[in-house]
Order: C-alpha cells, then structure tokens, then sequence
C-alpha cells in the first residue's frame, strides 16, 4: 500500500510489471528509464542472471512532480517471469498499488500469457488482494512482430474483465507511457476514495 | 488488507528521526534509515547523501521479504535480524515493530556489539512511536476525518504530472 508523509509532503506508490518469461516487463522499465529527465528518476536497479533474465526484479523510482504541494513519486518493479522465479514473484508483490500485466502478442505464447494471469491472480490472493479490485491495466506487447494475434482474441483470454487496455512495442516505446499514465490514474484515483 | 497504509504525520516524524538520531551518535554509525516493508525510504539521518537511500530501501525491502521467505521454509516466522559485513563498511538491518526495516551503515568506528546493544534501545522507542502512528491513523480513520490533500484531485492534475 501506499505510504502518505505529511511530515515531508510525500506520497509513494508501487506499481508491479507481471507477466510471461521474455514479454518485455524490463524493456518497458528501460524505455521509462532513457525518456525520463534526470532530476524525475532514481537509479534503474536490475538485479539479472548473466543473460539478462531478471532474476530477483527491476527497480526504478520516479518522481513525477507535484499533486496539491505533495511530491508524487512510483515505485516501478518488474519480478522475473521465468515459471520457476515464483517464490521472488509473490515477494515482489508485497504492498502493490497497481499492477501492469504485459502480454506477449505471440500466436506462441498465448498459453504462457493465461498462465501468468492466472499465476497473479493467485499470487495476489496469497498477498490479500483481489485483482478485480486493485488499479489494473493490461499491455499487449510485440505489436510489431509478424505471428501476433489480433487484440480482440488477446482482449478475450486475457482481459476478460475489461480493464484499460494498450498496444505496446516496448522496445520503440510505442504505448509504453500510455500504459504507465493510466495505471498511475488509476492508483491515484483508488487513493482519492481513500482506499 | 495485508498490510495497511502507512501514513506519517509531523509529530510522529520529528520524534522517529530524534531517536535515530541519537542512535546514529550512540553507535558511532555513518547512515541509519528507515524502510517500509514495501520498500519505500521514511526517513534517514547521517551521511544520506552520500549513498543511494533510494535504491538502498528497496534492495533492503527487498532482502527481508527474501530472508523472510526463507526463514519460513525451515519453520521461522521470520529472521528479525540481518548483517553484511564488508571490508570497511558494514550493514545491521533489523525488523521493528512488525513491519518497519531499520538499517545501521557502519564501519571500524564502531562494533557489532554496540550497534546491537544500541539498535535494541532504539527499536522498542521507535516501535512505541509507530504503535501510536497506526493507532493515530486508525482513529482518523473511524471517525471519518479525512486530510487526505488528493480528494480534490481531477483528471487534470493526473494529466499534468505526465505533460
């Protein structure tokens, strides 16, 4: 959950990249990272075996101004998506705010996609969270690889609740801020109700 | 929920960075800070800006959730106590009051010894401090006062932030 500092007019939130081995969870972390002015971000912390998997998470603190005199900061983490990595998986989504599940547009990995979702899911539930009630966006990644399927079939089997929803190509970055904004208002919003 | 939401008001503040003050002379320390169990920084006194306070908080959250997890494979509730030793500097974590990590930066100045003597002193004042917090922030939250500076937010201040 978030953390509100009267004291030094703060407030903190974690936002949680989920999703399948090789999706594209830390690309979209570096892409926030290169386009981010230097003053709004801290240092991008990747904790990944010698082939660049993520092994434990990818951290990145970013600052993105003021709301009503507070500074509004985010916690971006991705947790590694390899199926064996499950222990850090549920670690990773201790007191999250919002989660971002990106999916691999692959014809390939649409099994890999439905169970990573189904994989969060109960990961939240062991944390005490449901993920129908927690601010939630869906990315569907590689847009611009050739055997993709099309968004309403990835819409079907992986947003089945209708949630906001983005095309992304992390490695251009095409989407990968439209995905970040919306979880962020969502996250803000829930903390507006007071939740 | 979980975990409930922390929320820090001035005076808790001021009286949580006295005691970690005053532990950071008692035991001749570098940097102490203060860490969420989500990983967020709360506070920090010393050399602070010398090192990534940032970074550091979520590594450190990061490394209790890890210990945690295995010290509930060999039957533990959990390990409240971490050190890392290196060749000058050293690191003593500890977990206070359930779910707040505090974090002693250390080198030849000082010992384990007095750190752990001074880190004990410390932690049950700053866990009677955050048992008031959460009682605080309970109160408010019953009798429905709510400060909260983002009930008047609007989609317009969201979509500034981004701009």
């Amino acid at each position: 959950m978030s953390f509100i500092n009267y004291a030094s007019r703060e407030i903190n939130c974690k936002i949680v990249y989920y999703g399948p081995g090789l999706c594209g969870k830390t690309t979209n972390l570096q892409f926030v990272y290169q386009k981010t002015a230097p003053e709004a971000k801290g240092k991008m912390i990747s904790l990944a075996t010698e082939t660049e998997r993520t092994l434990f998470f990818d951290f990145l603190p970013l600052a993105l101004g003021e709301i009503r005199g507070f500074k509004t900061r985010f916690h971006l983490y991705t947790v590694p998506g390899q199926v064996f990595y499950d222990a850090s998986r549920k670690l990773i989504l201790k007191g999250v705010d919002g989660v971002v599940f990106v999916a691999d547009s692959q014809e390939e990995r649409m099994d890999a996609n439905i169970e990573s979702v189904e994989n969060l899911r109960i990961n939240l539930i062991e944390q005490g969270y449901d993920l129908d009630k927690i601010p939630y966006v869906v990315q569907y990644n590689k847009r611009d690889l050739p055997n993709i399927l099309s968004v309403e079939e990835l819409r079907r089997e992986l947003n089945p609740t209708n949630v906001p929803d983005f095309e992304a190509c992390a490695t251009t970055g095409e989407g990968v801020f439209e995905t970040l904004k919306a979880v962020a208002k969502l996250i803000l919003f829930d903390l507006k109700k007071g939740k | 929920m979980a975990n409930p939401q922390l929320i820090m008001y001035d005076e808790e503040f001021k009286q949580i960075n006295a005691v970690i003050e005053k532990l950071l002379r008692e035991a001749n320390a570098k940097v102490i800070f203060l860490v969420d169990k989500n990983g967020q920084l709360i506070t920090g006194c010393g050399e602070t800006e010398r090192f990534d306070t940032t970074s550091l908080a979520s590594l450190t959250a990061g490394n209790i959730a890890a210990t945690g997890g295995l010290a509930k494979l060999i039957g533990e509730k959990e390990f409240s106590i971490l050190f890392h030793e290196g060749e000058k500097d050293n690191l003593h974590i500890s977990i206070v009051a359930g779910r707040v990590i505090l974090v002693v930066l250390f080198d030849t100045r000082s010992s384990l010894g007095l750190v752990r003597l001074r880190v004990k002193k410390a932690s049950e004042e700053l866990s009677a401090i955050f048992g008031r917090l959460m009682q605080k922030s309970e109160e408010k939250e019953k009798s429905g006062e709510s400060e909260f500076p983002f009930a008047e937010i609007t989609d317009d201040d969201i979509d500034n932030l981004f701009s």
